[in-house]
């Protein structure tokens, strides 16, 4: 029986060719999943599933701003080394101020000196380095770091790859150039 | 100038333009064939295939041929320069040939050969050899690996594939294809394939061995040999071999065509536009079978052939015989 079987089986197993065939020819059939990309591009609905280059969360106590605390806990966590932040720097105290706290403090009050706001001025992710490994939305303790759905990251320069993240936040401190500052003295 | 004319006798006139009609043929169904084998890919694996070179990619196969040609020609440091370069010359002219006896038409036909069949099994033998060759020659272990893959699979297909052409030649008692067709009628159950199922599949599968095409591709098995007998090869030596490959495609569909499906005999009006028509379907098929199947080992592919086709074919044969002679 086992010698007949022997002989038989592969004769019968010749029809999952035909079935092989019937697959592949039900998929010429099918239509096509390839997006010409010049010319087409995909449903947005497509591009939810998608993890792109790194983006801040608002903060939603203030609107305009990030959640960022310029904790620098994501740079020392990054494998890549691409994240570069700058923390907003301490208000700068003027001698008469300094002076009217020390006076406050030797009248008994208690003095709160102004500390550095906890911003960051400066948000950069190089792209060109990054290898979307999470690391750094992992680490976040504000979860302020989400993917973004941005398909289309393909840039003609190098430079064009640093990301400025704060670059979508209206009401985030920026680093003050010396126009800007000279302006302000005025 | 007349009586110069007047000397060169019509049979080689005739000839001449035979081969030149026959390489014109040729380099068209290469680039047809091309592009259908990518298209053809490309949907089965639901993408376009080639898409931006011409309309829907037509022009693809003109721009592959023409980065082929402007290529340079590398010999490896250590390779026989003769046999090198003499091993894809010796893989395409000898499939000119093979379309000589070929019987496109009641007509068209370049030569009628008596032992047509005969010559066009013994000039495909040199596809064989132009294999080993090039394998031989370009002094690489990926080379050699594949060309003695190539001598073991095309001598040990060939075997069913003359047992099975030769169940038809008793039937019929003739070596000329012309001889076969005409005995075939017009209407499908009149054909050979009718009388003859078992030796037409073994055909086939001898077809898609001796072609060297998926799944029996192992001769130049990219994932395993990088590209087997023509890994050293660049540019047009690369190219001579492709079109061989094609044209080895286009020869044994015409000769399954001929043997099988009634050549140019079909249902309506008998003609050339019959036999294209059903040797497109089996390079249809070919291409189909191509990006369907996952490649045999090789211990597998010999099981096969000598398990199963080799007795198979040998039964059939006897079998044929024996009804020739009672009936």
């Amino acid at each position: 029986m086992s010698a007949i079987n022997k002989i038989l089986r592969p004769i019968t197993d010749l029809w999952s060719l035909v079935v092989g065939l019937q697959i592949t020819g039900r998929n010429f059939r099918r239509t096509q999943v390839t997006v010409h990309y010049p010319r087409q591009v995909i449903d947005p609905e497509v591009n939810a599933s998608f993890r792109g280059p790194i983006k801040l969360v608002e903060n939603p106590r203030a609107p305009g701003k990030p959640k960022c605390t310029a904790c620098m806990i994501c740079v020392s966590a990054c494998p890549s080394s691409c994240i570069t932040i700058i923390k907003a720097p301490a208000p700068v105290i003027t001698p008469e101020e300094e002076q009217a706290f020390q006076d406050a403090e030797a009248r008994g009050e208690e003095v709160e000196r102004p500390s550095a706001p906890r911003e960051p001025i400066l948000w950069i992710n190089d792209f060109s380095l990054c290898s979307l490994c999470a690391l750094c939305i992992e680490s976040c303790p504000t979860k302020c770091i989400e993917f973004s759905h941005d398909l289309y990251t393909v840039r003609t320069s190098r430079a064009d790859f640093n990301h400025d993240l704060l670059a979508p936040f209206p009401n985030a401190l920026r680093p003050e150039t010396p126009a800007a500052a000279a302006a302000k003295e005025i | 100038m007349y009586s110069i004319i007047n000397s060169i006798p019509t049979e080689l006139i005739h000839i001449v333009i035979g081969l030149v009609a026959i390489m014109a043929f040729v380099g068209i169904h290469v680039l047809v064939l091309v592009y259908a084998e990518r298209k053809g890919a490309g949907h089965i694996q639901r993408r376009p295939g080639p898409f931006e070179v011409g309309p829907h990619g037509i022009l693809q196969p003109l721009a592959d041929a023409g980065k082929l040609i402007g290529k340079q020609l590398l010999r490896p440091d250590h390779a026989d320069p003769i046999l090198y370069w003499m091993a894809p010359v010796l893989a395409v002219f000898p499939v000119l040939l093979l379309f000589v006896p070929m019987p496109f038409g009641p007509v068209v036909t370049v030569q009628e050969v008596n032992l047509g069949l005969l010559l066009i099994l013994a000039f495909s033998g040199i596809s064989v050899l132009s294999t080993l060759l090039a394998g031989w020659a370009s002094n690489n272990k990926f080379g050699l690996l594949g060309a003695a893959r190539a001598v073991s699979q095309s001598v040990a297909y060939e075997i069913p594939l003359l047992l099975t052409v030769l169940c038809i030649a008793f039937q019929y008692g003739s070596l000329n294809l012309s001889t076969i067709v005409e005995a075939q009628g017009s209407w499908p159950w009149q054909w050979n394939i009718v009388c003859q199922p078992l030796a037409f599949l073994i055909f086939l599968a001898c077809a898609f061995a001796e072609t060297n095409r998926a799944p029996f591709d192992l001769p130049e098995a990219e994932s395993e040999l990088t590209a087997g007998f023509h890994t050293e090869y660049s540019g047009m030596g690369f190219g001579m071999f492709f079109m061989a490959e094609y044209a080895n495609m286009v020869v044994v569909s015409g000769v399954c065509t001929a043997l099988f499906l009634g050549g140019w005999k079909g249902p309506g009006i008998d003609g050339v536009w019959w036999f294209m028509i059903k040797v497109y379907a089996l390079l249809g098929l070919f291409i189909w079978v191509r990006w369907t199947y996952p490649r045999v080992r090789f211990d597998q592919l010999l099981n096969i052939n000598w398990k199963w086709l080799l007795p198979l074919a040998t039964l059939n044969l006897l079998g044929t015989i024996f009804f020739m002679k009672i009936f």
